[in-house]
C-alpha cells in the first residue's frame, strides 16, 4: 500500500536551537490570561510540558510573582518521582498548589474504577477536574498541550472555550485572528488555554536545555521493573493487571512522555543527559504519543475525551 | 532557528492533503507509528492507497464527510528552518476558518486542480490572502499528471490569475506559479523531469528562500500596547512599576522619549527587560517589560509610542470587514471592538458595499437584506465609545486590525481592517 513513489530526499534537522519567537508568543498569551480572567490556574502534571508552562509564567511576570495557582488532578497512579518533583518545584517558586484526587471521585460514586487488562484512571480524571474547576471557580485553566501531539489537538485554538460541562465543541470554535484573543465567557463556562500550542516536542526539549530546567528523573535512563505488552514496554506497578505470561524483568529505560503508570509506555534507552535525549528524539521512528496507551483506544480517542471535558 | 508560517488553501479535492502529506513524508516528519495508523485507517475505509487526509483531518466529522472543516496546524522542519503549516478548509461555508488560519502567516499556498482551472474559491482565497497582506503567494497548479504536464494548460491558468492579481495584489507582494503533482511528488521536493519547460524552483526550494525576518514590521513606527502592569510590591522591588507587553511594531531604545496614550503624558524609557535581563532595544514581536523614568498614568489597554509618531485618534472608523458569524452584521447594532488587546464599544453606522468575489467587483448598493452575511466581505463605518489609536492596516498591519465581539454570544463575529 503506497501513495508515493520512492522518497527522493532525506532531511534531518540539524539546527536544533530553540526558536525564541515561540517564547515571546507564549508569554504574550499568559499575560492575556492574567488580564482577561479572574481566577486562572495552571493544570500541572509534573510532565515536561507543564514544567515549561510554569517557567514561561515565571518569565512573563518577573519580577512580580506568578499570578496563577497550580491545580494537580492526582489519579493516584502517578510515578512517585513526578510527585516528588512537583512538591520540590512548588516549594522552590513559592507557588500555591491545589491537589484533587480521582480516588475521592470514586469514593463519592461519581466515577467507577475501570476493570480488566487495560484499566486506567486516565478518562476518570476528567470528572475530578471538572469538579475542581467548579469548586475553585476557575475561569481559565492553562495547559501544556501542543498541537503536534495528536490530530484532534492540531485543531484546537489557543483559547479553547468550554461550556459549563467542560465540553469542547470543535464545530463552534472562535476564530482567532492574528494575535487577538477573546476570552469573554459567561459565568460557569471556562476557557482552556494552550500557550505552547505551536511548540513541537523537540522545541520543548531544546527549551528545557537552553533554560537549564530541572525535570523529573524518569525522563532519563534508569533501571526499572518492566514487562512487555502489545509491543510496548510497560512499567510494572501494583496498578496494572498483568496476565500470567507477562513476566516483569529489570532493564534500562526512560520515559519520553509522562502520564499515569497505567497509560505511559517506556522506551529502552541509555540517555542520561539532555543532549542524548534530544538525539534520541531526532532519530526516533515513533511519535511521542505512540507511547501513550490512552490514545491507542481508538482513532478518535482524544477528540472524544476532549468533548467530555478532558484538557 | 527561524520559523516560516504558511497557509495552504484550495478548493475541495484539489489535493491539499496529499501535498502536505508528501512534504511531511519527504522531510522525514511522519513517524512509523503514524504511517502504520494511516495504513490501518485507510484499509478500514476500504482504500488500497494511503489516505493522507486522515493525517490532517483530525475531527470525526471531517473524516466522516471527507472534508476539512477547521484549521489544522502541522509542523515540520528542514536543516534550514522550522515550518508551521495552517491547513485551512476549502469549502465556502468554512471561509472564516480559512481567514483564521491565514491571518498568522507570511506565505500562502493556493492550490488549483489543473483540470478545473480557476474556480470561485481560488479567487476568494487569493482575495483574502491579499486582504490580509500576505506577502508571498505560491500558486501550486496541482494534478499536472492528469493533464499530461501540459504547458499550455499551466500558462492559461497563470495568465487568468495574473489578470485577477492586477486588481487585488499590492505593491511588494510576490506571486509564483509552480506546476506540481502531489501524488507523484513532481516539483515538490524533487525537480520534475516531466516539466522541462518549467525553469523555476521546486515548492520546497521556493519556501526555503523566503525570508523569516520581519524587517518590515521592525522598521515602521513603534507601537507598544500595555498588556499588564507589573508591580511586585516586594521589599526588593518596592517602587517597581513595569509595563509588560509585546511590541506590536517598530523598535524601542532605552532613552527614547515616549508618549502614553490616551493620557498624552510623556516620559523616557528607563529600561527594556526580559526576565531581569536589561536590553538596549526591543523589536517588533518581542515580549518585554518596559520601565519609565517618571510615574505617569499607564494601565492595561494603553499604548506607548515615540513622541512625534502618534497614531491617529479615531472614533469614526471606516474599515473593510470579513464577517465570521451566522448572525448577520447589521447597521445600528453595538458590538465590542477589540483592537489589539484594547476593547471599546462600537456601533455600526453604515454598510456601504459588499465585495462580489465571483466578479471581483464592489457592489455599491447596500445589501438587499440590510446586513452582511457569514463569510461576506464588505465596507463598513462604525463609531466607538472612546477613541482608539490605530493605524491604517496597509501601513501597519500590527496596529490596523480589530475583531468584533458579540456581547450576547461572546463570540468573535468579525475581523476588520482599518482604512
Amino acid at each position: 500500500m503506497s501513495t508515493f513513489s520512492e522518497k527522493t530526499t532525506v532531511y534531518q534537522a540539524n539546527d536544533s536551537s530553540f526558536p525564541r519567537e515561540l517564547e515571546d508568543e507564549a508569554i504574550y498569551i499568559l499575560r492575556e490570561v492574567a488580564s482577561q480572567f479572574e481566577k486562572p490556574a495552571i493544570l500541572f502534571s509534573g510532565g515536561k510540558d507543564s514544567i515549561t508552562v510554569v517557567r514561561l509564567a515565571q518569565k512573563a511576570f518577573y519580577p512580580g510573582k506568578i499570578p496563577f495557582v497550580l491545580l494537580h488532578v492526582d489519579t493516584g497512579h502517578n510515578f512517585p518521582e513526578t510527585i516528588e518533583y512537583r512538591d520540590w518545584l512548588v516549594n522552590k517558586l513559592g507557588l500555591e498548589l491545589h491537589v484533587r484526587y480521582v480516588s475521592d471521585s470514586i469514593k463519592q460514586g461519581k466515577v467507577k474504577e475501570e476493570t480488566g487488562k487495560y484499566a486506567s484512571r486516565n478518562a476518570l480524571q476528567t470528572v475530578t477536574l471538572l469538579d475542581a474547576i467548579e469548586e475553585f471557580k476557575f475561569d481559565a485553566c492553562i495547559g501544556g498541550a501542543r498541537r503536534d501531539e495528536e490530530k484532534a489537538r492540531a485543531k484546537e485554538r489557543i483559547f479553547s472555550v468550554r461550556d459549563d460541562f467542560g465540553q469542547w465543541n470543535a464545530k463552534k470554535q472562535r476564530p482567532e485572528l492574528f494575535d487577538m484573543l477573546n476570552g469573554k465567557i459567561e459565568l460557569g463556562e471556562n476557557v482552556r488555554v494552550f500557550p505552547i500550542s505551536n511548540w513541537t516536542e523537540l522545541d520543548v526539549w531544546n527549551y528545557i536545555k537552553e533554560e537549564e530546567l530541572k525535570i523529573p528523573t524518569i525522563y532519563f535512563t534508569h533501571e526499572r521493573e518492566v514487562f512487555e505488552r502489545d509491543g510496548m514496554i510497560w512499567a510494572d506497578s501494583e496498578y496494572i493487571n498483568k496476565s500470567e505470561d507477562e513476566v516483569p524483568y529489570k532493564t534500562q529505560v526512560r520515559f519520553r512522555t509522562v502520564g499515569d503508570m497505567t497509560c505511559t509506555a517506556a522506551v529502552a534507552s541509555t540517555a542520561d543527559n539532555l543532549d542524548d535525549v534530544i538525539g534520541e528524539i531526532l532519530s526516533a521512528q515513533i511519535s511521542e504519543r505512540g507511547a501513550r496507551i490512552d490514545d491507542k483506544r481508538s482513532e478518535a480517542a482524544m477528540e472524544k475525551r476532549k468533548q467530555a471535558g478532558y484538557f | 532557528m527561524d520559523i516560516l508560517r504558511i497557509a495552504t488553501a484550495g478548493s475541495v479535492d484539489d489535493g491539499k492533503s496529499t501535498l502536505i502529506g508528501r512534504l511531511l513524508y519527504e522531510t522525514n516528519s511522519i513517524t512509523k507509528d503514524k504511517i502504520e495508523a494511516l495504513e490501518s485507517a485507510s484499509k478500514r475505509k476500504g482504500l488500497d492507497f494511503l489516505d493522507l487526509s486522515l493525517l490532517t483531518d483530525g475531527l470525526i466529522a471531517e473524516r466522516e464527510q471527507g472534508i476539512t472543516i477547521d484549521v489544522a496546524h502541522i509542523y515540520f522542519s528542514t536543516p534550514h528552518r522550522k515550518y508551521i503549516i495552517a491547513d485551512t478548509p476549502g469549502h465556502f461555508e468554512y471561509t472564516r476558518n480559512m481567514v483564521t488560519g491565514a491571518s498568522n502567516t507570511s506565505v500562502s499556498i493556493i492550490l488549483i486542480d489543473a483540470r478545473n482551472g480557476l474556480v470561485e474559491q481560488t479567487k476568494r482565497h487569493f482575495y483574502i490572502s491579499s486582504m490580509l497582506r500576505i506577502k508571498n503567494i505560491i500558486v501550486a497548479v496541482n494534478k499536472m499528471d492528469l493533464v499530461a504536464y501540459s504547458q499550455e494548460k499551466f500558462e492559461a491558468i497563470k495568465s487568468e490569475l495574473l489578470g485577477i492579481a492586477e486588481q487585488v495584489s499590492f505593491i511588494g507582494q510576490t506571486l509564483q506559479f509552480i506546476p506540481i503533482s502531489s501524488l507523484y511528488g513532481e516539483n515538490l521536493v524533487r525537480k520534475s523531469e516531466e516539466t522541462p519547460w518549467y525553469h523555476g524552483a521546486t515548492l520546497l526550494d521556493t519556501l526555503e528562500k523566503f525570508s523569516t525576518q520581519n524587517t518590515e514590521l521592525s522598521t515602521i513606527q513603534a507601537r507598544f500596547p500595555v498588556q499588564h502592569v507589573v508591580r511586585p510590591k516586594t521589599e526588593e522591588y518596592h517602587d517597581y512599576r513595569g509595563y509588560a507587553g509585546k511590541i506590536a511594531s517598530g523598535t524601542f531604545l532605552v532613552g527614547d522619549l515616549v508618549e502614553a496614550l490616551p493620557s498624552g503624558q510623556i516620559s523616557k524609557i528607563k529600561t527594556i527587560e526580559k526576565f531581569g535581563t536589561q536590553l538596549e532595544m526591543g523589536n517588533a514581536k518581542d515580549s518585554v517589560v518596559i520601565t519609565l523614568e517618571d510615574n505617569i498614568d499607564v494601565s492595561r489597554g494603553n499604548m506607548l509610542v515615540k513622541v512625534g509618531e502618534q497614531p491617529e485618534s479615531r472614533k469614526e472608523i471606516k474599515a473593510k470587514i470579513c464577517w465570521l458569524d451566522s448572525q448577520m452584521l447589521i447597521v445600528g447594532k453595538t458590538y465590542l471592538l477589540q483592537h489589539g488587546i484594547n476593547r471599546v464599544k462600537a456601533k455600526i453606522t453604515n454598510i456601504s458595499s459588499v465585495i462580489d468575489i465571483k466578479n471581483m467587483s464592489l457592489s455599491n448598493e447596500a445589501p438587499m437584506d440590510g446586513g452582511l452575511k457569514l463569510n461576506e466581505i464588505g465596507w463598513i463605518s462604525l463609531k466607538t465609545a472612546s477613541p482608539i489609536f490605530a493605524d491604517k492596516y496597509e501601513e501597519n498591519p500590527a496596529n490596523g486590525s480589530f475583531i468584533l465581539i458579540d456581547d450576547n454570544s461572546n463570540g468573535t463575529v468579525g475581523v476588520g481592517f482599518i482604512e
